[in-house]
C-alpha cells in the first residue's frame, strides 16, 4: 500500500515559509478589508438601534471581536511557543513574536473601546469588573512578553525565553481569571452585570460575526507580514535573502 | 563514584545560601526596611483616619510584602551566573531542579520569612486586632513561598539581560495577582465574618501548584540562559 507522505515540516524552514506567507497574506488582507467594510456597514446602518442602550451600543461590533482576538492570540502564541520549545524549530519562535504585538494591540483596543462604551452606559470610564481587570492583566502579560523579547539580543535565546514566559502565562491566565472573579464578587455587589447576555437581533449577531471573521483575517495577514520581516531580518546573512530582495 | 544523596545536596545549597545571606546582612535587611517604609507611607498618603487604615491594612501590607519579596529576586541566580558556579551545578550529577528548589527555599527563608515575622507589628500600626493579625501572618506564611517560587522563573528568564530589575517586575507582578487577591482576601473575608478558610486553602493550593510547576519552568529558563 502506498502511503502519501506530506512534508509538513517543509514549511518549518523560514526560507520556504517566507514564500508561502508572501503568497498568502494578500488574500487574508483583502478578505479582512472586504469583511470589515461589510461588517461596519451592517453595524452602522443595518443593525437596529438598541432599545436600552440607544446608538452607543454599536461599539460592541469592535469591542467584542477585539477582546476575543486578544485572548485567542495569546493561546495561539503560547501554542507556537510550546511547539518551538518541543521541536526546536526556529519559525515557531518567529511566529510567536510576530503575533505578540497584534495581541497586545487587540487587548489595548478592547480596553479602550470598553472604557468608551462604559462611560455612557454605566457612567464610569472604568469599573473594576472581573472581565475588565483580567483583560488589563492580559495586556500586562503581553507587555512582559514584548519587553523580554526586546531586551535579549540573541534572537534564539529571546525566542526560547519568551516561549517559557508565554507558557507560564497561559497556565496562569485561568487562575488569574478566576481569582479576579472571586475577588470581584467578594468586593462589590451586583452593581454592574456584564455576564447577562442581552438578547440580540439577528442582524446585530450577523454584524458581530462578520466583524469577528474580519478581525481574524486581519490578525493572520498582519502576523504573516510581520513574520516575513522577522525572517528577512534574522536570515539577512544568507544567500537566499540577498536573492529575494533583488 | 556515587553522587551525594539529593537531600544532602539540597541542605548543602540551602546552608550555603543562608550563610552567604547572613554575611551580607544588607541583602536581608534592605527588603525588610523597604517593607516597613512602604507600609508607613500609606498612612502618610491617605491620612490617619483609623477606620480607613483598618480597611486598607490587608491590601497595603500584602502589596508591600509582594514588592519587598521581589526586590531581592534579581540576585537569586545572578551572582552564581556571574562567577560560573551555576554552570558547574548544571554539569554536576545532581539535577538542576534541585538547585532551583534549594535556592528558592533559601530565598523564602531570607526574604519571605522576615516579612512574615514583621508583618504583625506593622498590622498593629494599622489597628488590626489579634485575630486579624493571626490570619494575616498565616496568609503571608502560605503566600510568600509561592512568591519566591514564581519569582524564580522571572529571575531565571532575566539572567544576564539588560535592565533585568525592571523587566523582572514587569514579568512577575501580573503572575503575583492571584496570591495577592487570596492573601489580602483572607484577612478581609475573616473580618467580614465569612471565615478565612477558603482563601487560605486556595493559597495553599497555589503553593502546591507552583511548588510542582515553577521549578520545572525555572530549570528550563536557566538552561536557556546558560546556552
Amino acid at each position: 500500500m502506498k502511503t502519501r507522505v506530506i512534508h509538513w515540516f517543509k514549511f518549518a524552514s523560514p526560507q520556504n515559509f517566507y514564500g508561502l506567507a508572501g503568497r498568502m497574506w494578500p488574500w487574508f488582507a483583502a478578505l479582512a478589508g472586504v469583511l470589515a467594510l461589510v461588517g461596519l456597514w451592517i453595524s452602522f446602518f443595518v443593525a437596529p438601534t438598541d432599545a436600552q442602550q440607544g446608538e452607543g451600543y454599536r461599539i460592541i461590533f469592535v469591542h467584542v471581536p477585539a477582546s476575543q482576538m486578544s485572548m485567542f492570540i495569546y493561546l495561539v502564541m503560547a501554542g507556537w511557543a510550546g511547539f518551538g520549545l518541543a521541536f526546536n524549530t526556529r519559525l515557531s519562535g518567529m511566529m510567536a513574536s510576530a503575533l505578540a504585538p497584534t495581541g497586545a494591540l487587540f487587548a489595548f483596543l478592547s480596553l479602550v473601546t470598553g472604557a468608551l462604551w462604559g462611560k455612557p452606559m454605566w457612567g464610569a470610564w472604568w469599573v473594576w469588573d472581573a472581565r475588565l481587570t483580567s483583560e488589563l492583566i492580559l495586556l500586562f502579560l503581553y507587555l512582559g512578553f514584548l519587553a523580554l523579547q526586546a531586551s535579549i539580543d540573541d534572537p534564539r535565546r529571546a525566542d526560547k525565553a519568551c516561549a517559557v514566559l508565554a507558557l507560564v502565562g497561559v497556565v496562569n491566565v485561568p487562575i488569574i481569571y478566576f481569582s479576579v472573579k472571586w475577588w470581584n464578587t467578594l468586593h462589590q455587589g451586583a452593581s454592574v452585570s456584564l455576564t447577562r447576555a442581552p438578547s440580540m437581533a439577528t442582524t446585530m449577531l450577523w454584524g458581530m460575526l462578520i466583524m469577528v471573521v474580519a478581525f481574524w483575517m486581519y490578525a493572520i495577514a498582519v502576523a504573516l507580514v510581520r513574520v516575513r520581516n522577522i525572517i528577512l531580518e534574522r536570515e539577512r546573512h544568507t544567500e537566499w535573502v540577498k536573492h529575494a530582495l533583488e | 563514584m556515587r553522587a551525594a544523596g539529593w537531600p544532602s545536596v539540597f541542605m548543602a545549597v540551602v546552608r550555603r545560601e543562608v550563610a552567604v545571606g547572613m554575611k551580607q546582612k544588607s541583602e536581608v535587611l534592605t527588603p525588610l526596611f523597604f517593607f516597613v517604609i512602604v507600609a508607613s507611607l500609606f498612612p502618610l498618603g491617605v491620612g490617619p483616619e483609623s477606620a480607613l487604615l483598618l480597611r486598607m491594612a490587608p491590601g497595603v501590607l500584602w502589596v508591600g510584602a509582594l514588592l519587598a519579596a521581589m526586590l531581592s529576586l534579581q540576585r537569586l541566580f545572578a551572582t552564581d551566573y556571574a562567577d560560573g558556579s551555576l554552570e558547574q551545578f548544571a554539569l554536576s550529577p545532581a539535577p538542576l531542579t534541585l538547585l532551583v528548589l534549594a535556592k528558592v527555599f533559601a530565598h523564602f527563608l531570607l526574604s519571605g520569612l522576615p516579612l512574615v515575622l514583621i508583618a504583625p507589628v506593622l498590622g498593629l500600626q494599622f489597628g488590626l486586632d489579634a485575630r486579624a493579625l493571626g490570619v494575616l501572618t498565616l496568609s503571608l506564611l502560605l503566600g510568600t513561598p509561592t512568591l519566591s517560587l514564581i519569582g524564580g522563573i522571572g529571575a531565571a528568564l532575566t539572567l544576564g539581560v539588560r535592565g533585568a530589575g525592571v523587566l523582572l517586575s514587569l514579568l512577575i507582578l501580573p503572575l503575583y495577582i492571584p496570591v495577592l487577591i487570596f492573601g489580602a482576601g483572607a484577612v478581609e473575608a475573616d473580618a467580614a465574618g465569612m471565615g478565612a478558610g477558603g482563601h487560605l486553602s486556595l493559597l495553599a493550593a497555589l503553593l502546591m501548584l507552583s511548588a510542582f510547576f515553577a521549578p520545572l519552568a525555572t530549570t528550563t529558563a536557566l538552561r536557556i540562559s546558560l546556552e
